[in-house]
């Protein structure tokens, strides 16, 4: 797949010519679970997103309608949310990657002679979905808290200001992004760098590149398909998170990203309309970002 | 001459191996190798694999770092630079072309790091001349098998190395193309005057193609020189067998005269000339090669200039078209392999037909080691005698340590 990524596709696998009952039957199961838990909320957001208030109606009773200023409304309100989620996304996403790279370069390349440190280091990798994230999250709120013994010695040292907190921060809520998110972005850059072929690299420095520009010239683009996987699956959940920014864990007042202003407006404001309104537009923003990334980093046949 | 990355070499430059050892942990790939090859000199280390001639090609591309000695291009010396410092450059056996560059850009590669200017003009000069230029913008994976490898060359060659380093480039190659590719590199070679150092296990390659042949095995040079020399007076059993096949007997030595040595092999007195004897007196290993070996259906007359074996009995009959290769088993001295040109109709012997054999005692050849020390021969190219090697080679180390 590292290599198809590419060369642009030449011999497609010849399709069946009879169409097989037996293919379309094991394909059921699929196509009916995507219908009803994907298709059937997705148009239910959709209408829902467009209803207008209950005219006599209490507080959280909607009635079907096409009320796009729905949409006007929730962006005008929550502009500054819906910038902060795709620029602490952006942000962990990037730290995540930079420090992934060399972790996931040294597991993949150079402790491949060590096959046993190899393994080692990859279930530390996955060690932390042992527990549960939230469990996790929660356990970094107490070692970042104020009384904590990482902040009084940060305090004690003069590297941080004696009123200054770290939870509640930006700053906290793009390290839990990061720290959240580096398995997903560490699991698919080693798995290209796991099989990236050292001749190439080899060949790179017989015609005169210094380490640098093999890295960038070879190296790197080798391991794009690794790098738009990993970057893809840690910036889409990033965009969405609502656990890391939530007031309960990391976040403050402040740092609120659009999962929280959805998850409060679905469940203590009942503004249904409005959290549907923002669920689409972020999946949308998603879809759209996404799209001119795979296009600009030449993976097409990722998608 | 002193050469340096930033400028095309004018010619070729003399490469020097001092003293260069290299230790892997686990095993040592050379044990101790001198060696000089001569500018614009087209030199093929040619040995089985494991025999440490990739692993000689890797230090003087700078891929390795020897254990110890040092390496000379044209005068200056160069062990301690890295490999995109060096004036060399390579033809990989995988030619690892970069998948994710077009071919123009891969020729250009090497240009474009040393800042040449005309970088892509260059490129496609190079590409005309492997006659690929109309291939220029696809990429390495819509190529056949030759079409890269005449990439990898195009893209060795256009930065003008003063050395250029082969490894095992047409391996992978039909034997049409290997041939055509064959004449390609030589006449590169001589119009552009590089120094060409050619790994590889096929002995007829490094022979057509090369000047000077080194035969290595485990890790040393066994023999070094024009690959006729080295065919017509092999000075060990490997190179006897490995350079052709050779028939080899052992006898002591009964008789010496200024100009030859008689061997007594099972009562049968096989004479050497003494200037292509290696050793004169006690045990000796003689052989001669079996296109040399004349086949007679009778006796044939006693003569001071020939050597006669037999009778024997002719055990296998091969018949190649050109060739027919006869197997004839004598009493006490073994088998005995004859090439025969066609030039009758047919092979002129059958199975279990009796024969005698003949050569000219001028023919014949003196090795230096013997055949029951350095063993039969044995091919690398199956598993057991990989399996036999690997064995050897611990044996070896544990008795060294």
């Amino acid at each position: 797949m590292a290599f198809a990524a590419f060369t642009t596709t030449e011999a497609q696998p010849q399709a069946p010519k009879r169409k097989s009952r037996i293919a379309l039957f094991l394909l059921l199961p699929g196509i009916l679970y995507m219908v009803l838990f994907f298709l059937t909320p997705l148009i239910s957001l959709i209408l829902t997103s467009l209803q207008a208030p209950n005219e006599f109606g209490d507080i959280g009773v909607y009635d079907y309608a096409f009320n796009w200023q729905n949409y006007v409304t929730v962006v005008q309100e929550y502009w500054p949310h819906i910038l902060r989620s795709f620029g602490y996304a952006l942000v962990a996403t990037v730290l995540a990657l930079a420090f992934s790279y060399p972790l996931a370069y040294f597991i993949g390349v150079k402790a491949r002679r060590w096959p046993l440190l190899q393994s080692v280091m990859l279930v530390l990798v996955i060690a932390p979905f042992f527990i549960s994230f939230l469990l996790r999250t929660l356990a970094w709120k107490q070692l970042l808290s104020d009384e904590s013994f990482i902040i009084t010695s940060l305090k004690a040292l003069s590297l941080m200001a004696p009123d200054a907190h770290f939870t509640g921060t930006p700053a906290a809520v793009i390290f839990g992004l990061t720290y959240n998110f580096i398995p997903f972005m560490t699991l698919p850059l080693y798995t290209t760098l796991e099989r990236l072929d050292l001749r190439y690299l080899e060949a790179g420095s017989d015609l005169y590149a210094n380490p640098f520009t093999v890295f960038r010239k070879v190296t790197i683009p080798l391991s794009m398909p690794g790098i738009v996987a990993g970057t893809l699956l840690t910036f889409i959940p990033a965009a969405g998170d609502y656990v890391n920014a939530s007031r309960d864990f990391l976040g403050g007042p402040d740092t609120q990203m659009m999962g929280n202003v959805i998850e409060a407006n679905f469940l203590v404001l009942l503004n249904y309309p409005a959290a549907a309104a923002l669920s689409i537009i972020l999946m949308a923003a998603i879809l759209v970002l996404v799209g001119i990334y795979v296009k600009r980093s030449g993976t097409e046949d990722l998608l | 001459m002193s050469v340096s990355v930033r400028e095309f070499a004018e010619r070729g430059a003399d490469l020097e191996l001092v003293g260069i050892q290299k230790r892997f942990p686990g095993f040592t790939a050379i044990e101790e190798l001198d060696l000089t090859i001569p500018a614009g000199s087209f030199f093929a280390l040619l040995g089985p694999s494991g025999c440490g001639k990739t692993t000689t090609l890797r230090l003087v591309a700078g891929l390795e770092e020897p254990t110890r000695g040092r390496i000379l291009i044209g005068g200056t010396d160069v062990t301690d630079t890295k490999a995109h410092q060096r004036p060399v450059n390579t033809v990989f056996q995988s030619y690892a072309l970069f998948p994710h560059m077009s071919i123009i850009e891969n020729v250009a590669f090497g240009l474009k790091r040393r800042r040449i200017g005309d970088a892509d003009t260059r490129a496609h000069e190079a590409l005309r001349l492997v006659e690929l230029d109309h291939l220029a913008q696809r990429r390495p994976a819509q190529l056949s098998g030759g079409q890269q490898q005449r990439v990898a060359l195009a893209r060795a060659i256009v930065n003008r190395p003063a050395l250029l380093l082969l490894d095992e480039p047409l391996g992978a190659l039909d034997l049409k193309l290997r041939r055509q590719m064959q004449l390609e590199l030589k006449t590169i070679q001589e119009e552009v005057g590089l120094t060409f150092l050619h790994v590889t296990h096929d002995q007829e390659e490094a022979m057509t193609m090369a000047d000077t042949v080194a035969v290595m095995n485990k890790g040393a040079i066994e023999q070094m020189g024009a690959p006729e020399q080295l065919y017509e007076l092999p000075r060990t059993v490997f190179v006897a067998n490995f350079l052709g096949q050779s028939n080899l007997f052992t006898g002591r030595v009964v008789g010496t005269t200024d100009t030859a040595i008689a061997v007594d092999v099972q009562g049968a007195r096989l004479v050497v000339p003494t200037a292509r004897a290696a050793r004169h007196q006690g045990q000796v290993t003689i052989g001669v090669r079996p296109e040399k070996v004349a086949l007679h259906r009778d006796a044939p007359a006693e003569s001071s200039s020939r050597n006669v074996l037999g009778p024997g009995h002719v055990i296998d009959v091969s018949f190649s078209g050109v060739s027919t290769q006869y197997i004839v088993s004598i009493t006490g001295v073994g088998t005995v392999t004859v090439f025969a040109q066609n030039i009758g109709i047919g092979p002129i012997a059958s199975e279990g037909d009796e024969v005698w054999i003949s050569w000219d005692v001028e023919h014949g050849f003196g090795l230096d080691d013997d055949l029951a020390d350095a063993g039969k021969f044995a091919a690398d190219d199956d598993t057991h005698a990989i399996a036999v090697q690997r064995r050897e080679a611990l044996v070896a180390e544990l008795e060294e340590s």
